[in-house]
């Protein structure tokens, strides 16, 4: 990675910078009015999910009629909405706990799958010698760059009708029901992480010390071997990087789902309930805004405690290259 | 219809085969991997023992079995992309050169239909708006920020708030802003730009129906879900530059804003390219913002969510396809332009 030791060098600078006192005043001023201007703009960038947060806890009447800084004028909260969007009765109000569990069933194995195949590509690009390793390389690295826009109408065709060629049945049709078709949304999700995630692990394990997959292999160990004993544990923090980030886009996904697993609560994810809830009941704004948080809440607790391995793993992917 | 824990079951069950397959695929992969070079390794131990007791030739050595295990280990990936990616590409842009229901060949008809319709022109016009102002302003707000936020305190906090939209959905950040354009005819203004504009003295407005205004506004949602991007990577780039440079600028007695373009850009230039280049391609492929605020209408439309609409919702695939294949065509110079870019920076 490119961020490693002078990190702190550039800290230390500015307490050893100007000599005369005006110039030491302008500094600190400086330097306050840095802290200052950054706090208001980080505070601005915030107001409108906390507008959005404060409104989901008001009475539905309360949201409708008045804006949501009144509520600190005359606070009055409740957790109606939530109630009602999360377990409501009417099919109008909501139905979330069905499109959370659909949510959860979706990522899940839509996180593991690529993780696993792209670990096991990247290891037998990185440390198996074969013929046209190299190209196998260039062509998946390649691959990141084709929008998964080119492959969405073939591909539910695939599923809807199965592959035939000259009259011969290669693969059935999927005929998948309700909640069959996660399956579906699994296979697409880990098809379109896949160039992404060898390319990244690739960059980690190819790093990797080569000296000790030498020794592994001089006691005897075989290519597995290596690969669970040696390689696995030392790539974990790659691997949890490229999970958060397999997770965020997964969970907040809305065109494949939208595609691949319907609409109905058997299958739809949270986005895609949400995103028909803002088009039909667009000012049905105290089911919007529990809604919006509802599918907010997950991700971002996510991303709160594993910010760190995000970042790291943001920066490996980009600033590398 | 109150909510019924036992419905859900079947779902979990899904997902607990969704589980064991990805155990017994894994897992039966490895163990293949482990169990059938050991059988093999055993046997040939065994002839070696027999050969050397009856004093027949030894057999020959087995060809390195390395390109097996490489087969094994890529067949996955390998299957999943030529099955999901490869093929579907290509049959995308067969497609785009047939009719609806893909039955005769039209030849280049759908990207004539793109470059005539003027409902289409007009996406790709949102479209070309939405990949010039996104990129450009977010990695904007997103250096100047991290310039401002190195000298400061609390700088981890602030630049958390800035990052925080990056975890939330495109959907979820559209719900966030749509409230914000909120309008009501009478009464207060439940939204917060009507309520400013109210209390500054103006009228308030249906923002998302007045073209070409909603447009921007729309962008301004993308923007402020991705500048937190931008300023992440620049601020490592730019807590990266070497401290005895600015040291040495500092002695030679250099201006921050000098310091700031012949010290600072040159240096974080590779990340810079790396962010705009990242957010552009991000940018084309916009979708769910526009699906979510307005669906498209009021002159909003966008290429991928016109490509949606056409593909799925009105089943014309030659369009949807020639979309489709006009997205991909729009992102290669932008890669191509990144690889450039890599090589000279090897070289150099």
């Amino acid at each position: 990675m490119t961020t490693t030791t002078p990190t702190v060098a550039v800290g230390t600078q500015q307490t050893d910078g100007p000599k005369t006192t005006a110039g030491r005043v302008r500094k600190r001023l400086n330097s306050r009015t840095a802290t200052l201007v950054s706090i208001v703009i980080a505070v601005v960038w915030t107001i409108p999910t906390f507008g959005l947060f404060i409104s989901s806890l008001r009475p539905e009447d309360e949201i409708k009629t008045t804006g949501w800084w009144t509520a600190f004028t005359k606070p009055q909260f409740t957790l109606e909405n939530y109630q009602q969007v999360l377990f409501g009765r009417s099919s109008s109000s909501g139905q979330l706990a069905s499109y959370f569990i659909n949510s959860l069933a979706i990522t899940i194995p839509s996180v593991l799958f690529p993780l696993a195949f792209a670990s096991l590509a990247a290891y037998a690009l990185a440390w198996i010698n074969f013929r046209g390793r190299d190209w196998a390389y260039i062509a998946i690295f390649a691959l990141q760059i084709v929008p998964l826009q080119m492959a969405l109408v073939p591909l539910l065709k695939f599923f809807s009708t199965g592959v035939t060629v000259a009259g011969v049945t290669l693969m059935p049709a999927w005929d998948l029901v309700d909640e069959q078709k996660f399956a579906q949304v699994w296979f697409a999700h880990t098809c379109f992480a896949l160039p992404f995630a060898v390319y990244l692990l690739h960059n980690f394990i190819s790093q990797l010390p080569g000296d000790l997959m030498e020794a592994a292999r001089v006691d005897g160990a075989g290519h597995p071997k290596i690969f669970r004993t040696i390689v696995l544990p030392l790539i974990t923090p790659a691997l949890a990087a490229i999970g958060i980030f397999q997770f965020l886009w997964v969970w907040n996904d809305l065109l494949v789902a939208l595609i691949f697993a319907g609409g109905g609560d058997e299958t739809a994810p949270l986005t895609v309930r949400l995103a028909e809830m803002a088009g039909t009941r667009g000012n049905e704004w105290q089911r919007l805004t529990a809604g919006a948080f509802v599918s907010i809440v997950v991700p971002l607790i996510v991303f709160l405690s594993l910010q760190r391995y995000f970042v790291r793993g943001l920066l490996a992917g980009s600033v590398k290259g | 219809m109150e909510f019924d824990f036992a419905e859900e079951q079947p779902k979990f069950l899904m997902l607990m085969y969704g589980l064991i397959a990805f155990v017994a695929v894994v897992g039966g992969l490895l163990l293949l991997l482990d169990v059938v070079p050991a059988w093999f390794a055993r046997r040939r131990e065994a002839q070696l023992v027999a050969a050397s007791a009856s004093g027949a030739p030894l057999p020959r050595r087995p060809k390195q079995r390395e390109g097996l295990f490489a087969l094994f280990f890529m067949l996955p990936t390998v299957l999943l992309l030529t099955i999901g990616l490869v093929v579907p590409a290509i049959r995308t842009t067969l497609l785009s050169l047939m009719d609806r229901d893909s039955n005769e060949w039209v030849g280049l008809a759908n990207y004539s239909w793109m470059f005539s319709e003027s409902s289409i022109i007009r996406v790709l016009t949102n479209s070309l708006i939405w990949v010039i102002l996104v990129p450009l302003v977010a990695t904007g707000f997103g250096l100047i920020y991290a310039v401002l936020v190195d000298k400061a305190r609390f700088e981890a906090v602030a630049k958390s708030l800035i990052f925080l939209p990056m975890a939330i959905s495109f959907v979820g950040a559209s719900i966030i802003w749509k409230f914000v354009y909120a309008y009501r005819g009478d009464g207060d203004q439940i939204g917060l730009l009507n309520h400013i504009v109210v209390s500054l003295g103006g009228e308030p407005k249906q923002w998302l129906l007045e073209s070409p205004l909603n447009t921007l506004l729309l962008i301004v949602i993308m923007i402020w879900i991705q500048a937190g991007f931008a300023m992440v990577v620049l601020s490592a780039a730019i807590k990266a530059i070497p401290g005895d440079i600015v040291e040495a600028a500092r002695l030679d007695g250099v201006s921050p804003w000098q310091m700031f373009w012949q010290i600072t850009m040159p240096t974080i230039r590779p990340a810079l390219i790396v962010v705009v280049v990242t957010l552009s391609i991000a940018t084309l492929k916009v979708f769910d913002i526009v699906r979510t605020a307005t669906n498209g209408n009021y002159d909003t439309s966008v290429i991928a969510n016109e490509m949606y609409n056409q593909a799925f919702r009105y089943g014309e695939n030659g369009q949807g396809s020639a979309l489709a294949v006009f997205l991909f065509i729009l992102v290669i110079p932008i890669v191509i332009y990144q690889i450039r870019n890599l090589r000279q920076q090897r070289e150099g």
